[in-house]
């Protein structure tokens, strides 16, 4: 029994050292916020479209129903004018809406209408359908901590993965498109 | 005088507007007490996840407006301040409450310290059963030898030898 009681102090600096070695894992980022969005339905929301912009405004049953396409992979991107990451990440997402298999809608977070007409206008419109977003209440719905953030839904209508941030061409080859080709097998 | 009285209120005012300094801005805040009462609550365990460790209640980030501005909206709505919650739980997870909920997955974290102090107070506890009590450490030890009780009488009665600068070790005497 009393043998037992020796091997404790060395138990403890065992269990000590696996938090230690866990905590200082350089792939962990002790800032990233869990993602809760994924395999959950489509939120209930309804957004106006953007004023001026040609396209129409987003919201639940069109999301679901999607009666513009019949793509198989629906990518929901929140953007603003005003972001500068967005514009950085404009033209990845627009070679991405190039493809057959993809729909992309956007919304527009806390965003003037001019603003935002004159900035798609400028970089070309990607998306099938914008809803305006000026008060970020329809982020809330989406669970969005701020732009950009892109959704990945498929053809059930359920979001299938939550990039938070610009997506960048990495991403899309080790994230976005194994998913897109996955979804639309 | 009254000068100095209006002064004096005037800072007193001044100094209980600011004391519980918050972040909602008065174009938030709800007709009804009550319910801005409730909005006041449900906002102070609510945590402003853009800012890490603050409730929205004090941040003056934009996304937190605009969840004090939502949860002010379902209040409205009818919804029960549990139903609000779920809403933000829903869409941000636990990280959301600033006081985490009681399931499995937390439970290392409610009950790991209790669970430490229940350890510590059995190591405690096996610490003082296995040490000899003072009593049995007093009659365990061997009685005097007649030696040593004739050394302790001398010391007694020998006024001379009472005083502690004079008396050497039995062992030094040899």
């Amino acid at each position: 029994m009393k043998r037992v009681f020796f091997l404790l102090p060395l138990l403890l600096f065992a269990v000590v050292a696996a938090y230690f070695y866990w905590g200082l894992d350089p792939e962990r980022d002790p800032n990233a916020i869990p993602v809760q969005m994924v395999d959950k339905p489509i939120p209930d929301f309804e957004l106006p479209p953007v004023e001026g912009a040609g396209v129409p405004g987003l919201s639940r049953t069109r999301l679901s129903d999607a009666p513009d396409t019949d793509a198989q992979v629906r990518l929901v991107n929140v953007f603003a004018s005003w972001c500068v990451p967005c514009r950085a990440e404009h033209p990845i997402l627009t070679r991405l809406a190039e493809r057959d298999d993809v729909v992309l809608y956007g919304v527009n977070y806390k965003d003037n209408p001019a603003d935002a007409v004159d900035w798609l206008e400028k970089l070309g419109n990607p998306y099938t359908a914008i809803g305006s977003d000026p008060k970020g209440t329809g982020a809330i719905a989406w669970g969005i901590r701020g732009v950009p953030e892109t959704f990945i839904i498929d053809s059930d209508g359920r979001i299938r993965h939550h990039h938070i941030g610009p997506i960048h061409a990495t991403d899309v080859d080790s994230t976005i498109l194994p998913m897109i080709e996955e979804l639309s097998r | 005088m009254t000068r100095v009285a209006t002064m004096l209120s005037g800072l007193l005012l001044l100094a209980m507007s600011t004391a519980g300094a918050w972040a909602v801005e008065p174009d938030e805040i709800l007709d009804d007490p009550a319910l801005e009462q409730r909005a006041r609550e449900i906002s102070k365990n609510i945590r402003c996840v853009v800012c890490q460790n603050e409730s929205i209640d004090t941040s003056n980030a934009d996304l937190a407006k605009d969840m004090r501005v939502l949860i002010r909206e379902r209040i409205q709505a009818g919804d029960s301040n549990a139903e609000v919650k779920a809403y933000l739980v829903e869409r941000y997870g636990d990280y959301v409450l600033l006081k985490p909920p009681v399931r499995p997955a937390t439970y290392l974290l409610w009950f790991g310290p209790l669970a430490v102090l229940l350890l510590g107070a059995a190591g405690v506890a096996v610490y003082f059963r296995r040490r000899p009590s003072f009593s049995e450490a007093s009659s365990a030890a061997a009685p005097l030898t007649s030696e040593e009780e004739k050394r302790l009488h001398e010391l007694l009665d020998d006024p001379n030898e009472a005083d502690a600068r004079h008396i050497r070790k039995p062992d030094a005497e040899t």
